[in-house]
């Protein structure tokens, strides 16, 4: 019994899943239409904004990642921290120089 | 006393289902980190070469392109579902939603095949004489493009794999309602695979 609660934990049904999936097709289809209209730099931007609520759905949702312990998140965290990081030092050097 | 050293014996199952996942996300973010120097190259070259990537985006299919967008994310919806159905038990439901991952991800590698041998008969691939007679940014856009959906699509074709041993492991009974870790970090490489996609989709495809 003991081995079943720790290791079998999370079981959802269905539902939040197919609600999800619809939730992913939807912003797919805001994508596509944000990028068919002129609205120059603010195009990537909300791109952007929209692929990262994609991408925090299919974490939280698809990979478990709500379900799991506080340890999971924070290791997230300092990778996405680092590439974050990467990102911005790049671009202040690349911008300024 | 051999009964309580059956019940000890049972209690420390020989098992780390916390352990696994996590060691199956510290190899993601390995590939996060892989990825991650990619679309860092991207921004540089985008940001530096904003009118010719426009120019050559124009050449992508932008069709293709939202097809597999939709079908990568029906396929992740597939592997969850089947990950809930061998909770619950439903061995031949969790094999079929499994399959229906495999046949979706073929799917995608299929329009990916036609996607690129249309840019083939284009001329368009790295080194071509009709693309080195291009901008500079319109030759870093195509090898962009290349290197990113090629690697990915790589992961594609090790996710189909994946996912067959564990519909082997499956029917075998190795994955189970109460064994089914190997399922899951095989689902979380496919999310992973999906995601690295939904930021693909819009910088190459949507920026004409």
């Amino acid at each position: 019994m003991d081995k079943q609660d720790i290791n079998t934990e999370h079981s959802h049904g269905y539902g939040i899943y197919v609600l999800v999936w619809l939730g992913l097709l939807a912003l797919t289809g805001l994508t596509i239409a944000v990028a068919g209209m002129n609205i120059g730099g603010f195009t990537i931007a909300t791109a952007l904004i929209i692929a990262s609520v994609k991408g925090y759905l299919v974490l939280a949702i698809f990979m478990h990642l709500r379900d799991e312990s506080m340890m999971f998140k924070v290791f997230l965290l300092v990778a996405a921290f680092f590439l974050i990081i990467t990102f911005i030092l790049l671009f202040s050097d690349y911008s300024f120089q | 006393m051999s009964a309580n050293t059956i019940v000890h014996a049972e209690v420390h199952v020989h098992r780390d289902d916390i352990g696994a996942r996590l060691g199956m996300w510290l190899f993601l973010f390995t590939e996060l980190i892989l990825f991650g120097g990619m679309f860092i190259v991207y921004s540089v070259y985008r940001f530096t070469y904003p009118e010719e990537f426009h120019l050559a985006a124009q050449e992508l299919n932008t069709i293709i392109g939202t097809l597999n967008t939709i079908i990568l994310l029906t396929s992740s919806l597939t592997m969850a579902v089947s990950i809930v159905a061998i909770q619950k038990n439903k061995i031949s439901l969790s094999l079929f939603f499994q399959f229906a991952t495999i046949f979706l991800a073929l799917f995608f590698m299929v329009n990916k095949y036609f996607e690129w041998t249309a840019k083939f008969d284009h001329g368009i691939y790295p080194g071509s004489d009709t693309l080195l007679n291009e901008s500079s940014g319109q030759i870093l856009f195509f090898g962009l493009y290349y290197m990113m959906t090629g690697l990915h699509g790589l992961h594609v074709i090790i996710g189909i794999v994946m996912i067959a041993f564990m519909m082997r492991f499956t029917s075998k009974g190795i994955v189970s309602y109460d064994n089914y870790v190997k399922l899951e970090n095989t689902g979380l490489y496919w999310h992973l695979v999906d995601i690295i996609w939904i930021f693909l989709f819009p910088l190459f495809y949507l920026i004409s």
